[in-house]
């Protein structure tokens, strides 16, 4: 290992500072402290003599540390001399001055915390507003996308949308079928544990397919979907913009929404619709099964009094929520997708963003609808 | 500034063969690199040469043969020896490969953080100097590589290969995708930095006016060989039929005027 000595010795009223050994990023790290405590404890002598005689090899990060006992001193108006550089250390050592005779620019100040505050909320909102006149904006785009397939601008690609369809829908079918056979079986658990001291057993089958038909199916299977597709569907149209690729199409005459959106959107609005309905089932035949080896109620008796207590509006007050909850997962993940600049920090920002978003709207949207279902008396 | 003198032996590469799948790229391959030169590596597109970089500098596994660099065999050594020697080098990756969620400053103190251990303003000093070194403005310090023009992009990956101030620098293809200009400067950068600290430079390249300006030495590259080292002037008398095409070529004629 390399090492770089350091002595200092004061002569009348001149210092000299003899360098010796390696000065280089190997022995940097440890030559620093020492470097510093020198100009700290230097005092005021008439001169400085930086005397390199001893030194075997000098890099830039030596150099630059014993430059900075140069500036010191010189900071002090202490006159600093050098002697006995070779050649070699000489070029290098010139390199550094020469690099580093700009001054630093003087650092941002930075601003007090409550301006820092009030700043922050101030670009959010600002950020807030920009999103849902983005949503508008990119929504009237892709209206004038379809528009423009019916006036024979545009044309509507139908081996795309069949090949996200399987993306999206046909491959996630087992996973969705899963989750929602498991929700649905721990609803009719509950159910069942807390109606039995009621010995009003039987009403968990109105629990679990009445609220499942509604609410938890097409919410489950949305919040699924945001996660597993549109986070999908950010990330491959982010890094296509990464990589110019949307730029590409454009300058072809291709409208990057007719072609990357709107087969995602359409496989989007077709595919959830059944990815609920199948969710829908498998809840229920989750709940079914529960019941039938928790609760022991026969299969039979839980269809039979499902086929009364069910009436087929509870069914569409599920399915008609789907396409909805597509177009908006669908359009926040493209929104943000298109969003993406040119780091990859900020793919996985938006990502995450399109996840984050699309689950919160997701939600909201069907508050509204429960608002406007109940509103209706339906 | 380094152990070794001008003229020595710095890397030695002997019957290395490297492969993917069942083709062989690099069969039997001999390669000298002198300390303090610049060597030029050419060859045809597909002929191995990014392979060989990234097999020197332990991206690609070879299937046999040895490298030793700085005299020590690279298979034979530990980590923590492995890692000693890849402080000693450094790469600029043909798209620059700066990282995009840090700033050029940052980019820079990255193998300072991850090796030494030094204050924030020696850092920022050490920072400041590579900006200056390898010819970008002050202010492109805390601007991201998003930000920067491809020949920028070039020199902050430059300074940040050197940052530590490595003995051996591998270039891949340093000039490619900059104008004519911005290439000569660069090829002029390279040679200063080489002749100020001392540094030895690995450089794969196409570019034949680099070639002729710059490189002390060229090896090229053919059926997975080195066919010919030499300077540029034993390349042009050089027999080898592609070596014929490829400096009696229209394009090389014309950088010989030049050069």
């Amino acid at each position: 290992m390399p090492e770089a000595q350091l002595a200092s010795k004061v002569d009348g009223s001149r210092l000299t500072v003899a360098l010796g050994g390696a000065w280089t990023a190997e022995t940097a790290g440890d030559m620093e402290p020492r470097v510093a405590s020198l100009i700290a404890q230097g005092g005021s002598p008439q001169s400085v003599l930086l005397d390199f005689t001893a030194v075997q090899r000098l890099d830039t990060l030596g150099g630059t540390l014993v430059r900075g006992i140069e500036m010191a001193f010189g900071a002090r108006g202490i006159p600093v001399q050098r002697a006995g550089l070779s050649q070699a250390a000489a070029a290098i050592y010139a390199e550094i001055a020469d690099g580093l005779a700009e001054p630093a620019p003087p650092p941002a100040k930075p601003k007090p915390v409550i301006v820092q505050g009030l700043d922050k909320i101030g670009e959010q909102m600002v950020e807030a507003g920009r999103d849902l006149v983005a949503l508008v904006s990119f929504f009237g785009e892709v209206v004038a996308a379809i528009g423009s397939i019916f006036t024979g601008v545009g044309r509507f690609r139908l081996a795309a949308v069949v090949n996200q369809l399987d993306h999206v829908a046909f491959r996630a079918v087992p996973i969705m079928a899963l989750i929602t056979f498991l929700i649905g079986g721990i609803i009719a658990q509950q159910g069942i544990f807390f109606f039995r001291d009621f010995g009003a057993d039987t009403y968990v089958v109105d629990l679990v397919s009445i609220l499942t038909l509604r609410e938890i199916g097409v919410l489950i299977v949305s919040i699924m979907v945001a996660g597993r597709t549109g986070s999908a569907f950010t990330a491959e149209i982010g890094s296509m913009k990464m990589r110019e690729e949307i730029d590409a199409l454009r300058v072809m005459g291709l409208n990057p929404v007719e072609v990357l959106v709107l087969p995602r959107l359409m496989a989007l609005v077709i595919g959830l619709p059944i990815l609920t309905f199948i969710g829908n089932i498998s809840a229920i035949t989750g709940g079914a099964m529960v019941a039938q080896f928790y609760g022991q109620i026969p299969i039979d008796i839980f269809f039979t009094r499902m086929q009364e207590e069910v009436s087929q509006r509870h069914i569409w007050v599920g399915l008609i929520k789907a396409p909805f909850m597509a177009l908006i997962i669908g359009l926040v993940a493209c929104i943000e997708g298109m969003r993406v600049k040119g780091s990859a920090e900020s793919l996985g920002q938006q990502t995450t963003a399109s996840v984050v978003k699309a689950i919160f709207l997701v939600i909201v949207l069907d508050g509204l609808f429960a608002i406007f279902f109940a509103s209706l008396g339906y | 500034m380094a152990d070794y003198t001008s003229g020595d032996i710095i890397i030695s590469v002997r019957d290395v063969a490297i492969g993917f799948g069942e083709r062989l790229v690099i069969d039997g391959l001999d390669l000298d690199v002198h300390a303090g030169e610049v060597l030029g590596v050419v060859g045809g597109s597909g002929t191995g040469k990014s392979v060989l970089t990234r097999c020197i500098i332990g991206l690609v596994p070879k299937r046999r043969g040895k490298i030793t660099v700085f005299d020590q065999d690279l298979d034979t050594l530990s980590r923590a020896e492995h890692k000693a020697i890849e402080r000693r080098w450094g790469v600029l990756f043909q798209h620059g490969a700066l990282f995009s969620s840090l700033t050029v400053k940052q980019n820079i103190q990255v193998p300072l953080r991850e090796y030494l251990k030094l204050s924030e303003p020696l850092m920022d000093e050490i920072a400041r100097l590579k900006i200056a070194m390898v010819g970008l403005r002050p202010d492109a310090a805390d601007k991201f590589p998003s930000e920067l023009s491809g020949g920028m992009i070039k020199r902050a990956a430059l300074a940040r290969a050197l940052a530590l101030d490595p003995e051996i620098v591998f270039l891949d293809e340093p000039t490619s995708g900059l104008d004519p200009i911005g290439a000569e400067e660069f090829d002029t950068l390279i040679r200063t930095l080489r002749d100020t600290l001392g540094l030895t430079v690995y450089m794969v390249t196409h570019d034949l006016d680099s070639l002729a300006r710059i490189c002390d030495r060229i090896a090229a590259l053919a059926e997975g060989k080195v066919i010919a080292t030499g300077t540029m002037e034993d390349m042009l008398r050089h027999p080898h039929p592609w070596l014929k095409k490829y400096f009696g070529g229209e394009r090389a004629r014309a950088a010989r005027v030049k050069a």
